[in-house]
């Protein structure tokens, strides 16, 4: 067994957090910035902090993510990282020429309180920040909050330093991606194409972090929500947050300032939230939705509907960040499967109210978020009573084969397997992905396990 | 092979061209990382010096070089990451080191992460209550013989004690092991102040805790620096025990409480990874009079050398005719390996930036393949790394370097026997074998090739476009870069999940790979058949 000591008995635990389903915050601020075109994301602290981050992104999309770090010293720790960002600052500038560095700090650079406010505008000062480029920054201590915190703060910074209202307000609805998968972004975008919407999306990591092999590299690829298209979201008609955690923040605060109103939404994962999506771009840019979409929603409808028998009752079991655990959580329910255990690290009141309301009928469903809402707890709860499914991070095999259960990746990171940032999982294609995907491991399992006489040539 | 490159390639291009591109500040002390080699007359590299902030670097911290790379390894050990959630997250399972437990009961920690997940409150009113208390709740559920507690930064910063914690928990816990390091990431300039202070940490809490003489060979070596990725112990382990050796401790791979704490029974140490274990072999052969040799289980030849070394150091007639029939049978293999591949991979260029000894371990194996390495450097070697051995008394200490402690380590007053007598060693040497020496990487590289030290993304870019080498060596954050640029990049840290490649069965892994690497025909199709295609103009027939 991989998780040998791993036992049903749970104790009252405080302080020692295992098998995390979380990790810290300036992961998610990386993750974010490369979502605005030509931008350098920037760590101010440790340089391991960045060798981190850049290693778990770049296994997870298995593509060039490049940042740069303050390479903090022992000096720097006590006197402060100033001269350290100052410095990068104009080395980036004079070497990478990105068009934006977005700053994030880090436990460290919290811990000794530096003030970006005043180093960055130092910077500008001191003439290190070429004409027509900028810098912008958020406060990311990893030890408040989680990854998705991290990626909030972040977009909320984009429309800190970027979005501007000018008296000329456009036709355009503004969707703010919360941390989904760039090819999850790429089917939201063909969704609003589809009905003729004009929209923008930030932050937008299609074409950035989906490149083609071409032999060319690109630091700055095509791709990313352009500064000029940032700017813009300030004279959109509404905003659309997709995910309440990582975007509610960043619309609040474009409400603010440029008088944007807006709505949250779930990421829309399942049969529900895409239904609740397509209803609210068609209300609010004032377009109707198109006889192909219903199509695309029957389509899934009959997959269903034709392979229910394999799906009904079936216990599962999941994990990793709110915004695309609820709607996910949602759509298990409307697949009449019984999501019974569910964890995330990250803490926040929705979770638990937006679980209560969607799991009351399945009694026996625990879930749990924030300190010690952690994986080792979700496999001491499937000790006591095992699952059909686990949905969830790479860090799901070790239980997965321990237990022999079946297991569908989903969420961050993704290590082992390709595939998440071609297949979408929004949109009614997307959840006919994702239904595929738990019907394929259902039948193999059962093919693979069943005895000899009862292997179904026909399922 | 040894041509003088400089001849064909121009290496001394790139130096220019580069600098050119940073600020003045920046150029000026980059130029002395970047060098021209000269096996003959070895020129000065600068080594182990603080990148400058804003370079895109592929180094990481203190931390990850005291958790992850040399305690992550050991499988019996409770590893809690006293900090915020990040670093022990990062450092869970993505090092590659296998281990295997000896039965399904046996401890085995290596796939769980334990963190005291540092809240702010913790970092306003101090986290060493949480930390005592995450012990506790280790000790409650798993009864581990020993738990170790790593700092991350911000526990420097709040006065957080761990060793204090750890005295404290001990005398709670009796029987239980418990350590800290002071590894915060801000420590040093790289991963290597981490394994200082691993190394540190090692001899001062488990070094020599168990005088049992276990084992069945009176033959007595520890390895040191192996950290079994990919398997890589395992293959050392068989081999030792084919040739009749006893592998009393890895350090780390595959590795145990126990093996630690009977590696003082051991007659020699063999050091692998010079960078991350130099200063064990060191406190062994000080305390307890173990001489160690340098030695690499990378490459046929080079294992095949290493192994003669031990035979050598025992001079025992038996052993040494066991060793020899080992490595013959091995080679057998090995030599039909290379011979598939070498019409594949011979006269190939490859380049290596890895680590502290990986980059120029992994240089025999593209030897062995008939390939030429042109350019080369690690990301936390120090100048002796380089350069050698003999220049550690010239290099300075900088201030940096002055934050690790440096512990005192004398004679066991009971336990210190010398393995060898002076006059032994001196034979052995004059025999031709090397005792506490490295000579280093750039003894071994060609004339006029270039050795550059914590290459930058920026300098990794230009290498690629002015040389187009045929693979290119490094880590993650490097892989899918140098591959947009249609060259295959072959992961020297984690193998691209391949593997191992150490000894003879490593070495004919290797070939397979790298063959397959040369023959893989996708990079031959980016460009679209009507991109490749010259544009036919129309002809108007009556002109």
């Amino acid at each position: 067994m991989l998780l040998r000591h791993t036992t049903a008995l749970e104790i009252d635990r405080k302080a020692l957090t295992i098998n995390p389903a979380k990790t810290c915050q300036p992961v998610g601020a990386m993750y974010a910035a490369l979502g605005i075109h030509g931008c350098l994301p920037h760590s101010h602290g440790s340089q391991g902090c960045c060798a981190y981050h850049r290693s778990a992104l770049s296994r997870h999309f298995k593509e060039p993510i490049m940042a740069a770090t303050s390479s903090f010293s022992e000096g720097s720790s006590v006197f402060g990282g100033s001269a350290n960002l100052i410095q990068a600052i104009e080395t980036i500038f004079t070497v990478y020429k990105p068009d934006v560095i977005a700053v994030h700090t880090t436990c460290l650079s919290e811990t000794i309180g530096d003030d970006l406010n005043q180093i960055v505008s130092k910077a500008y000062e001191d003439g290190l920040v070429p004409e027509g480029k900028q810098v912008i920054y958020c406060n990311t201590p990893s030890y408040v909050g989680t990854h998705v915190t991290g990626y909030s703060n972040q977009v909320a910074a984009m429309v800190k330093f970027f979005s501007t209202a000018t008296p000329k307000k456009k036709n355009v609805i503004n969707m703010v991606a919360g941390w989904m998968e760039p090819s999850d972004m790429r089917e939201i975008k063909r969704l609003a194409s589809v009905m003729e919407a004009r929209t923008i999306m930030f932050p937008d990591m299609t074409g950035v972090l989906d490149t083609p092999l071409d032999g060319h590299y690109k630091m700055f690829p095509d791709g990313g929500a352009t500064i000029s298209d940032l700017r813009a979201t300030g004279d959109s008609k509404f905003t659309l947050g997709l995910g309440q955690y990582t975007t509610e923040d960043a619309c609040i605060k474009l409400e603010n300032k440029c008088k944007v109103k807006f709505e949250v939404l779930d990421i829309p994962i399942g049969l529900k939230a895409t239904d609740r999506f397509l209803m609210s771009l068609s209300r609010h840019a004032n377009v109707p939705i198109p006889d192909s979409l219903n199509d695309e929603r029957g389509r899934l409808i009959d997959m269903v509907a034709d392979n229910a028998k394999y799906l009904y009752g079936k216990r599962v079991a999941l994990w990793g960040d709110p915004d695309t655990l609820i709607p996910l959580t949602e759509f298990l329910v409307s697949l009449d499967m019984r999501p019974v255990y569910i964890v995330s690290g990250t803490p926040g009141k929705p979770f638990t109210e937006r679980m209560k309301e969607i799991l009351k009928d399945i009694p026996e469903a625990k879930y749990m978020c924030g300190d010690t809402a952690d994986m080792f707890r979700m496999h001491q709860w499937i000790k006591q009573k095992g699952v059909d499914l686990l949905i969830g991070n790479t860090y799901g095999k070790y239980i997965a084969r321990d237990e022999d259960t079946p297991f569908v990746r989903f969420g961050f990171p993704i290590a082992d397997r390709p595939g998440h940032n071609f297949f979408a999982k929004t949109g009614y294609v997307g959840a006919t992905n994702l239904v595929i995907q738990f019907l394929n491991t259902f039948m193999d399992h059962q093919d693979r396990t069943c005895p000899e006489e009862k292997v179904e040539w026909q399922m | 092979m040894d041509k003088d490159i400089k001849k064909e390639i121009d290496l001394g291009q790139f130096k220019e061209e580069v600098l050119a591109a940073y600020p003045k500040k920046v150029a000026k002390k980059r130029a002395k990382s970047i060098v021209l080699n000269d096996p003959d007359a070895i020129p000065q590299v600068q080594a182990n010096v603080r990148t400058i902030p804003g370079i895109i670097t592929q180094r990481g911290c203190t931390y990850a070089g005291c958790k992850g790379v040399v305690l992550g390894p050991t499988r019996d050990i409770v590893n809690i990451t006293h900090g915020p959630i990040g670093c022990g997250f990062y450092s869970w399972l993505t090092r590659r080191n296998q281990t295997r437990p000896n039965s399904p009961e046996e401890e085995n920690f290596i796939p769980y992460a334990f963190s005291t997940d540092m809240q702010d409150s913790n970092i306003v009113f101090g986290g060493e209550e949480k930390l005592k208390q995450a012990i506790r709740e280790a000790y409650e559920l798993f009864h581990p013989r020993g738990i170790a507690i790593f700092s991350t930064c911000p526990v420097g910063l709040i006065g957080d004690d761990v060793h204090r914690v750890a005295r404290q928990m001990k005398e709670e816990l009796p029987g239980v092991n418990i350590f800290g390091f002071s590894c915060e990431g801000y420590r040093g300039v790289s991963q290597s102040a981490g394994h200082h202070i691993a190394n540190n940490g090692l001899f001062q809490n488990l070094i020599g805790r168990n005088d049992t003489v276990k084992g069945k060979y009176k033959f007595r070596v520890n390895v040191l620096g192996e950290y079994n990725i990919g398997g890589d112990a395992f293959v050392i382990e068989d081999l030792f025990d084919k040739c009749g050796i006893e592998l009393v401790s890895t350090m780390s791979g595959n590795s145990t409480l126990e093996k630690f704490e009977t590696a003082h029974t051991a007659d020699l140490s063999l050091v692998m990874c010079h960078r991350s274990i130099n200063y064990v072999a060191e406190m062994l052969e000080t305390a307890y009079g173990i001489p160690w040799m340098k030695s690499n289980f990378i490459g046929a030849e080079a294992t095949a050398k290493s192994l003669r070394k031990v035979g050598q150091y025992f001079g025992d007639q038996k052993l040494i005719d066991r060793i020899e029939k080992v490595i013959k049978e091995e080679m057998i293999a090995v030599k039909a390996a290379a011979d598939h591949a070498l019409p594949k991979t011979k006269d190939k260029l490859a380049m290596l930036f890895v680590g502290g000894s990986r980059a120029h371990h992994y240089q025999e194996l593209f030897t062995e393949l008939g390939m030429r390495t042109i350019s080369a450097g690690y990301e936390f070697g120090h100048r002796d790394d380089y350069e050698g051995r003999r220049v550690i008394p010239t290099i300075q200490i900088d201030a940096d370097s002055r934050n690790i402690q440096e512990i005192t380590v004398t004679k066991d007053p009971t336990r210190y026997a010398p393995r060898k007598t002076e006059e032994q060693l001196n034979k052995l040497e004059a025999e031709g074998l090397q005792f506490n020496k490295y000579e280093g990487l750039m003894k071994d590289m060609e004339k006029g090739t270039l050795v550059i030290d914590d290459l930058s993304h920026y300098e990794m870019e230009k290498l690629i476009e002015l040389y187009h080498p045929d693979i290119f060596c490094a880590g993650i954050k490097e892989k899918y870069v140098v591959q947009k640029m249609g060259i295959p990049l072959k992961q020297l840290h984690n193998y691209d999940s391949g593997g191992p490649y150490a000894g003879f069965e490593g070495a004919v892994n290797f070939y397979k790979d790298i063959e397959m690497i040369a023959c893989c025909s996708i990079f031959k199709q980016m460009k679209a058949p009507w991109e490749i295609e010259e544009s036919v103009e129309a002809e108007y027939v009556f002109n």
